[in-house]
């Protein structure tokens, strides 16, 4: 029983690790490029969970001085998940127009193809 | 002045990418990354000689004190690396003009000098950053112009290997964070001095060993470890040749960089040696490294990627340098990562210049071509004989640190394999100077002559300092020997 | 000049004529007077030192540190100094020799083959007069790159075959097993200079110096102990006088030179002889001296079966140094000398039939004897040094080789020395005679065109021929320098 409340407890935690899986996997098993994309959106987003969570401190409020409050919550991880935003939204719209580049040099989206496409044109 | 270098060193080629980036035409672009590369390495020599005088530079950016605000921190191992980066990129701007006006279309060239410089910003800024997550934040600027600067050329192929190393390095680079985000919650920090001190306290625990997991994973996938280095050679092979010379010269010595960094600052030889079987890990993979992809390498025709697969074949003898674990062995390692880029960059450059000329990289177009462009490949041969190790070469050294550093292990079998690998490359570079001075010429290769003059200097320079660093070895080993015993004796 | 300067130009002056020699392509006779005058300096200089060496002196001269306090470093000493005196002095008759070849055969590439021999030439004084093994490595390696462009002159596909397997052997079992060796030596040692009396002696047991002594004995490939040996006939692609220089003397005696070097001042023959370790060398040196013996016998082509000759004559001087005994060492050091003469008078004939007759094989040669009767002369004579007999001077290092087995109570090892010089008698004697008392095939007459090589060549055959004679009655120089070597 003990181990059970300790698991739902962190579920904050089994959340971030079931997106990370599930991204990671999405990347690994789909051979559509968009596709792909987003598993790795998803895997980033993940880690912003990571990050959040555990900053958050239950009935803290924002790092405002004032006398009503003495509980905040930790501002660093949203200073740097926000930053982390930025990188995956970059990364994330390179990876798309690489994708829409892709497809105006191959016709297709699909990995293998395009690897197929490759091997007999410049064999 | 003085006391800004360290932000200078970052924040000049980053105005500088922003200017190319509006530059109307490639050869303005060109001129202000030339202008750029140029005054790099005299900041950095600025920084490695105060270094080398007097100990540790700390920089406060914004003037917030560490641990809470992002230091940028210059000891003698960021300070080398710092230097070898801007080097490599002065050397390598002049040569640029010709080969950037060849392969890539009119239109994108202010972006290309405008991603080189951008490159340039993150790796840098890796080198120079005491802050794990603005470590994070420049390898992200760094890999992000690098896809691009991949996917420039005019080969369509060259698409699909950025995409291929966009989401291999965006899982690298996660993990990466992941790592981070591990050790921010359970040290409270992001500094990596402060990191340290931290840990030493609370010593090596499950998650402390589980960041340390995600942390070399990541790493590992950027620099190209044995077996994680699938995305290298079709990068290598499709980029345009200047950004093939700049990764293999700089990219994946500076992810060795990181490598250390954690390693040996943040966690301490005594954590990743006693809890772990890291060194036995990174031993086995490097040896895969050394003998798998010179084997792979042996049957390649495309010379650019008969060299990427010898790029991570080398990265093996880097990575097992550190993993030798003691002063030899490192010294080694940290060597052969400044004279591996030396010697990679000279060979790219050949493979450049004959493309240039006539426009392959096939061995079979190479017949006789030893005889149309003669500085040309003897710079090849040269730098073709330090990847191998003749004496006399920077290869040689390092190696020599290598097998002694084994050896002072008692792990003689070890000192074999490094030797043994290193006849592959034999075979591998052999298999070129054959094609290039035993062979009649045929087609493209029949009229060739020698590289113009703006791109056959700086590959020239290149290959004298293979011979060069292989009789002086103040700037190469003995560095490297100071930074191994820093490294070994802990962050203090 | 000083004497480190020397040292220094000895160095310098083969190199510093390769660059001249490259510039003055256009003009080959001024590319070749200069491979003579270079020659010229390079002897003059060597006999300085030579004469240095013989008052006593020990020139030394450090160039830079290279790792972990181990620099780039000459000391001049008599076992070197015969050796560069060898090869400095065979270089101008062989640069004679080279001019009326190359000419004579119209070989393209002229100038490469001059500058790549004058390299090989520096990198040969490097080795000769190297203080430590770092050094010896540096200019062991330098040699056989230098000399790759030298077999593979021709250009053909046979040619380049032939150069693989000689960079592929000699690369591999220098960078495979010498260069561990030599770290494995640093590592046990803590130096690797080379020492009187060794440097080994009381750091290494039993099981150790046996692994090592095998490291280098088949490391050095260069001295072509069976089974490391079959890059040599591959090299005889090459043109005559690459094989008679480089072949017969430069490089593979750069090869046992260098394990004396090792023997005597890495190991210690004291150290060596009391470890016991040096008794499997002995079998496998005799095992080579008589089995390439044999196998020359079966060869048909003349530079084949002199090249499996060089083979067994080499490992005459690995005896003398696993032998580990005063006289032994003599014998093996003189032998430096005494076959270098030999063989390269040979080498010289086979060529010299080559551009007069274009005959490489020897079943072809019966009677030519009567059109080149100098040639065959001066054949005889080397082939009588080589076996050692009087008046030749090969007689004397077989001497000593064979006190020197006395002396470490080999009785086998006298037996196969006796063995080998029957063996020498059978391949080498018939060629001239048949030359001289054959008849001709049938269907190959002797065309009457045929006459004498060029000139040129001539005069380099006259030269060594001579040589290998006067040796014989004033061997004393040779003697001295061998027994100057301090041992102990």
């Amino acid at each position: 029983m003990a181990i059970l409340t300790e698991v739902i407890q962190h579920y904050n935690q089994w959340v971030t690790i079931f997106l990370m899986v599930a991204g990671l996997y999405i990347v690994i098993a789909r051979g559509n490029m968009i596709k792909t994309l987003v598993g790795l959106s998803l895997f980033q987003t993940s880690v912003y969970l990571l990050y959040l969570s555990p900053g958050k401190i239950l009935g803290g409020t924002p790092p405002i001085l004032d006398k009503a409050f003495s509980v905040y919550s930790n501002p660093l991880p949203h200073v740097l998940i926000l930053t982390a935003i930025v990188v995956g939204v970059a990364t994330l719209a390179l990876g798309l127009a690489l994708v829409v580049r892709i497809n105006e040099a191959y016709g297709t989206i699909e990995e293998d193809e395009i690897v197929d496409m490759d091997k007999d044109g410049h064999a | 002045m003085m006391q800004h270098l360290p932000a200078l060193q970052v924040v000049l080629p980053l105005l500088g990418a922003v200017f190319c980036a509006f530059m109307p035409r490639g050869a303005w672009a060109g001129a202000i990354a030339l202008a750029v590369s140029w005054i790099m390495p005299v900041i950095s020599g600025l920084l490695l000689a105060q270094v080398l005088q007097t100990g540790v530079i700390s920089y406060h950016v914004g003037g917030w004190p560490p641990p809470m605000g992002i230091e940028y921190r210059v000891d003698i191992l960021s300070a080398f690396i710092l230097m070898l980066v801007s080097v490599m990129g002065a050397i390598l701007m002049p040569y640029a003009r010709l080969s950037v006006a060849k392969e890539i279309s009119a239109r994108n060239q202010p972006y290309f000098y405008c991603m080189y410089l951008l490159c340039m910003t993150g790796l840098l800024g890796i080198t120079i950053t005491g802050d794990a997550f603005n470590v994070f934040v420049f390898l992200e600027v760094s890999s992000l112009s690098t896809y691009v600067l991949i996917a420039l050329g005019r080969d369509r192929r060259g698409l699909l290997a950025a995409y291929q190393y966009l989401v291999i390095g965006s899982i690298g680079a996660t993990l990466y964070v992941i790592g981070i985000g591990l050790l921010y919650s359970i040290t409270g920090t992001l500094n990596l001095v402060d990191i340290a001190s931290k840990l030493q306290t609370i010593g090596a625990t499950a998650p402390v060993l589980i960041a340390l997991g995600f942390l070399i994973t990541g790493i590992s996938l950027k620099l190209a470890l044995f077996p994680l280095h699938v995305w290298l050679p079709n990068a290598y092979t499709y980029a345009p040749s200047v950004a093939t010379i700049f990764l293999a010269g700089t990219a994946t010595k500076v992810a060795v960089y990181l490598l250390l960094r954690i390693i040996f600052t943040v966690y301490g030889v005594g954590t990743t040696s006693d809890g772990t079987p890291l060194s036995d890990i990174f031993i086995v993979l490097s040896v895969l490294a050394m003998f798998g992809a010179s084997i792979v390498a042996c049957f390649q025709d495309n010379v650019k990627r008969m060299l990427a697969y010898s790029s991570v074949a080398q990265i093996g003898y880097i990575t097992l340098g550190i993993a030798i674990l003691n002063k030899t062995g490192l010294t080694g390692g940290i060597s052969h990562l400044f004279n591996h880029a030396i010697m990679k960059a000279a060979l790219f450059m050949v493979i450049g210049g004959i493309f240039y000329r006539i426009g392959s990289a096939n061995i079979a177009n190479l017949a006789g071509i030893g005889r149309r462009m003669p500085l040309t490949m003897a710079a090849f041969v040269v730098a073709g004989l330090s990847i191998i190790g003749a004496p006399g070469t920077a290869g040689f050294i390092s190696k020599w640190y290598l097998v002694s550093g084994a050896m002072e292990k008692g792990w003689w079998w070890l000192g074999l394999l490094i030797v043994a690998s290193s006849v592959l490359s034999v075979v591998y570079i052999g298999r070129v100077v054959e094609a290039a001075y035993f062979q009649t010429p045929n087609g493209e290769a029949e009229k060739a002559t020698d590289m113009p003059a703006s791109m056959l200097l700086p590959t020239l320079v290149l290959a004298a300092a293979c011979i060069w660093f292989g009789f002086d070895t103040r700037l190469t080993a003995d560095i490297a020997a100071q930074a191994a015993s820093y490294l070994l004796g802990g962050a203090q | 000049m000083s004497s480190s300067g020397l040292i220094i130009s000895a160095l310098a002056l083969p190199a510093f004529g390769a660059c001249l020699i490259a510039l003055t392509r256009r003009s080959p006779n001024v590319r070749e007077g200069i491979t003579l005058i270079t020659g010229a300096a390079l002897l003059f200089v060597v006999v300085q030192l030579f004469l240095a060496v013989s008052a006593g002196e020990r020139p030394e001269a450090s160039l830079i540190t290279v790792v972990q306090g181990i620099d780039i470093a000459f000391a001049v000493e008599p076992l070197g100094m015969l050796f560069a005196l060898v090869a400095s002095g065979l270089w101008i008759v062989n640069s004679i020799y080279s001019i009326g070849y190359m000419r004579g055969n119209d070989e393209p590439r002229q100038t490469q083959f001059y500058v790549c021999f004058a390299i090989a030439i520096a990198s040969t004084m490097g080795i000769a007069f190297s203080k430590n093994l770092f050094t010896l490595f540096l200019f062991y390696e330098l040699l056989t790159l230098s000399t790759y462009p030298l077999v593979t002159h021709k250009g053909d596909e046979n040619a380049r075959r032939g150069g693989r397997i000689y960079l592929l052997i000699l690369l591999s079992t220098s960078m495979l097993l010498l260069l561990p060796a030599i770290i494995a030596t640093w590592a046990i040692s803590g130096t690797v200079e080379f020492s009187v009396g060794g440097i080994l002696a009381g750091k290494a047991d039993g099981a150790v110096v046996g692994i090592l002594l095998a490291l280098y004995a088949f490391g050095i490939g260069k001295a072509a102990l069976m089974p490391v040996h079959s890059w040599l006939p591959n090299a005889m692609v090459a043109p005559t006088p690459v094989s008679a220089l480089l072949h017969a003397v430069a490089v593979v005696k750069a090869g046992v030179f260098s394990i004396l070097k090792v023997v005597v001042y890495i190991f210690g023959i004291d150290f060596l002889s009391s470890s016991g370790q040096n008794q499997w060398l002995l079998y496998i040196a005799g095992a080579t001296v008589i089995l390439s013996s044999l196998i020359a016998m079966t060869k048909d082509n003349l530079k084949a079966r002199l090249a499996y000759s060089t083979v067994s004559q080499l490992s005459y001087i690995v005896l003398g140094a696993a032998l580990a005994t005063s006289l032994g060492i003599v014998g093996g050091t003189m032998h430096i000398a005494m076959h270098a003469a030999g063989k390269i008078t040979l080498f010289f004939c086979a060529g010299a039939i080559y551009t007069a007759a274009h005959k490489t094989e020897i079943s072809d040669l019966s009677g030519l004897g009567r059109v080149m009767p100098f040639t065959f002369a001066a054949f005889f004579i080397g082939a009588l040094s080589i076996i050692g007999l009087p008046p030749t001077g090969g007689l004397w290092s077989k001497w000593y080789l064979a006190l020197g087995a006395l002396e470490a109570d080999q009785v086998i090892i006298v037996a196969v020395l006796m063995l080998s010089s029957l063996l020498n008698i059978a391949y080498l004697l018939p060629i001239p005679l048949k030359a001289f008392f054959g008849t001709p095939k049938k269907k190959q007459k002797t065309s009457p065109e045929i006459k004498e090589a060029p000139l040129a060549c001539l005069i380099a055959i006259g030269i060594t021929s001579l040589l290998c004679v006067v040796l014989f009655f004033f061997p004393g120089p040779v003697y001295d320098l061998a027994s100057m070597i301090k041992l102990r």
